[in-house]
């Protein structure tokens, strides 16, 4: 069709002397020129994209394993420790010496809440540790060892120094391992974080938990909506199809407001089970898993039911009649021809639930309780709440590193722009 | 098949009964936020409860009167507007370059040029607050601009992409011949064609910015706070009435956007048919 294509057939690129190849060589020149300026018209959109979105992700990446809060107010220490060699000692003496330096130096610099916080997300009492030896701290002292662990006895914790060697910079494992609750003991090895510390595993698996039952919420009642709009006639398919996608249209946050209003313990859902004598008293529908599932599932359900429709669609009924006319009956046809046909659709439906899924912060954190909150919402908490960056940015490279995986099986599988918007 | 249906057995019969029944729960289960939330925007009590208390427009008075709320309308039609047009422009010459010719890397630049579809917004809206923050692009406009345009191009990429495949490349080729020089073809020729696709496009950016939330938590001063980032704090604090007044006008606003969006359809169809005939 193009008269690009015969280029590649053999019978022009072979035998055709000097003006043979000059030929060759326009036509190359201008398959080249061709494919320049289709480039060039994709080129805006990407240097766009790469600045306005690629480099501030691969900044977040950056922040999760760079550490500098601590080395930029504590200088001698965080050099000195290099010097901390045995490590099942406490530190030589040059680096109390150094320790004491920094110590004075920051609080009459008036930086020792840096250190203080950056210590205290490694060390349960770091905060009162940074403060009350500052405050305590003599002016001079011959054996700064002897004084510092006398002013605080944690000073001669293995555990504090090793908080401190992590947190010395410039890079450091300390976050992305506190985001899989691990940590490093003062010899080097990854340990387990103790269990009254470790949360972000079970975030994790929440986080999963959660895609997943709603992923199989959409599937099961998703399933029954596609195959009728597949089947009906046209103009009821299309009447039908309107209150699927009004709701798609619909913002997310007028759909979560309507379920508040519709879950909440005096709503109306309430009123009806209570009035048709299904419960006795109000019950709680909602700020709890029961509420986060309802509200995902409906958020998510048309993600499922538009891809398995145009799959449907595409299925002969032919099929189906011949399998009956071979004796099937209605129900073994369908399982046995026509369901094995919508796998593609189903798979790239609930390929896509869950990977929306898995990102969810504004539904949780409307209609969940404490314990519904997914991985989202402690990356927002890290960012705006409690301002520890490199927190955020670990939570944000596990939860992005688990979406580009995902998205990667999808294009795979799917193709990324085959996607149905409806 | 309407014709079959005196020949449906038993079991046939079974099986279209409870696939009515189900579908016809879940198609209930999708509309009744909707269809719940729209009459107590219409209540003249308090609560948000049926039975309805009496009918009055009090709660949309309250929301036309409320500065805050209105300053919401206008950013959000601000910012959606700009941010759909900024797609628009740049997501359609890139659609019009992907399907022009294969080049190098295309499969990558594809993958790039339609991720932030699938990112999770929050990792965008960190990365941008992080990044963008020391150069003074958080609590602006501007910034939030460039972030809805982001989020919103990858959807003007798919729509435009998969007009230009009905697209029959003679008619630029015959602009060409007749000596049109490759910008007045697009204008005359292509653009007036796609120009549904395009449109199309348009929507589903708006329609994105003006849905989202999460990059407004995280980026907007509150100057810039919008109809959804309004609704959050209301919801989250205590839920006034004026919310189911907002949220109904705001379904009234995809209610439009849908329409529209059928009739780019069905325009798109038209013009292809011409084509062909």
């Amino acid at each position: 069709m193009r008269p690009e294509v015969p280029l590649t057939s053999p019978s022009l690129a072979a035998p055709l002397g000097a003006t043979g190849t000059s030929l060759k060589a326009q036509l190359h020149r201008a398959e080249r020129m061709r494919k320049l300026r289709a480039f060039a018209l994709v080129l805006p959109l990407l240097v766009f994209l790469l600045i306005t979105f690629v480099a501030p992700i691969l900044d977040m990446l950056r922040l999760a394993v760079v550490d500098r809060d601590l080395s930029s107010v504590w200088p001698h220490v965080t050099q000195s420790i290099g010097a901390w060699t045995d490590r099942s000692k406490v530190p030589p003496p040059a680096v109390f010496d150094a320790l004491a330096t920094d110590l004075h130096d920051s609080y009459h610099a008036r930086t020792l809440p840096l250190a203080a916080r950056r210590l205290n997300y490694a060390l349960d009492n770091g905060r009162t540790l940074v403060f009350g030896t500052a405050r305590r701290l003599p002016e001079t002292s011959a054996d700064w060892r002897a004084t510092l662990i006398e002013i605080d006895p944690h000073w001669g914790d293995l555990k504090t120094w090793a908080a401190i060697d992590q947190a010395s910079g410039p890079v450091t494992s300390f976050f992305l391992l506190a985001a899989v609750d691990r940590q490093k003991t003062a010899d080097g090895h990854i340990v387990s974080t103790p269990s009254s510390q470790a949360i972000y595993v079970e975030v994790l698996t929440r986080t999963f938990k959660v895609s997943f039952t709603v992923t199989l919420l959409c599937i099961v009642l998703g399933f029954p909506v596609a195959y009728l709009l597949a089947t009906q006639p046209p103009r009821r398919a299309n009447l039908l199809m309107i209150l699927v996608l009004l709701p798609f249209w619909t913002s997310l946050l007028v759909r979560t407001a309507a379920w508040i209003v519709l879950l909440q313990e005096h709503g109306i859902i309430n009123h009806a089970l209570v009035w048709l004598g299904i419960i006795d008293a109000p019950v709680r529908l909602i700020y709890n898993r029961i509420g986060v599932y309802i509200a995902m599932t409906h958020i998510l359900l048309p993600f499922l039911i538009l891809p398995l429709y145009s799959v449907m669609k595409g299925i002969k009924p032919s099929y189906m009649l011949a399998a009956k006319s071979l004796g099937a009956s209605p129900t073994e046809a369908f399982i046995r021809i026509y369901l094995p046909m919508t796998l593609p659709g189903i798979g790239a439906g609930a390929l896509l639930v869950f990977i929306l899924a898995l990102g969810y912060y504004i539904t949780p954190a409307l209609v969940g309780g404490a314990a519904d909150q997914m991985i989202s919402y402690f990356i927002a908490f890290y960012t705006s709440d409690s301002v520890n960056w490199g927190m955020a940015s670990a939570l944000g490279s596990v939860l992005l590193v688990a979406t580009l995986l995902l998205y990667w099986v999808y294009d795979r599988l799917v193709g990324i722009s085959n996607v149905k918007l409806g | 098949m309407a014709a079959g249906r005196q020949y449906l057995t038993k079991e046939e019969r079974f099986w279209r009964m409870a696939l009515y029944v189900t579908s016809g729960l879940v198609l209930f289960f999708l509309m009744a936020p909707i269809l719940a939330i729209v009459p107590l925007s219409f209540n003249s009590g308090t609560f948000l409860t049926y039975p309805l208390e009496g009918l009055s427009l009090r709660w949309y008075h309250a929301f036309l009167a409320s500065e805050q709320w209105m300053r919401a309308l206008r950013n959000s039609f601000i910012i959606g507007i700009s941010s759909a047009v900024l797609a628009t422009a740049l997501g359609t010459l890139a659609a019009l370059g992907l399907t022009r010719a294969d080049f190098r890397g295309k499969g990558l630049i594809m993958a790039i040029l339609l991720s932030p579809m699938i990112v999770p917004v929050v990792i965008v809206a960190v990365g941008f607050y992080f990044f963008f923050a020391p150069l003074g692009l958080t609590a602006s406009y501007t910034g939030l601009i460039l972030a809805h345009t982001a989020l919103g191009t990858p959807f003007v990429v798919i729509t435009v992409a998969a007009t230009l495949k009905g697209f029959d490349d003679n008619l630029a080729r015959a602009a060409a011949s007749l000596g049109a020089a490759p910008v007045t073809t697009f204008f005359q020729v292509v653009l007036p064609l796609i120009a549904p696709g395009v449109a199309s496009g348009a929507l589903f950016a708006f329609a994105t910015s003006f849905d989202e939330v999460v990059v407004v938590l995280m980026v907007a001063g509150p100057e810039q706070r919008t109809l959804p980032r309004e609704m959050f704090s209301g919801l989250r604090e205590n839920i006034s009435p004026t919310i189911t007044a907002v949220a109904t006008i705001m379904i009234l606003v995809s209610v439009v956007m849908l329409a529209s969006l059928e009739m780019l359809r069905r325009r798109n169809e038209r013009l292809r048919g011409i084509r062909s005939a």
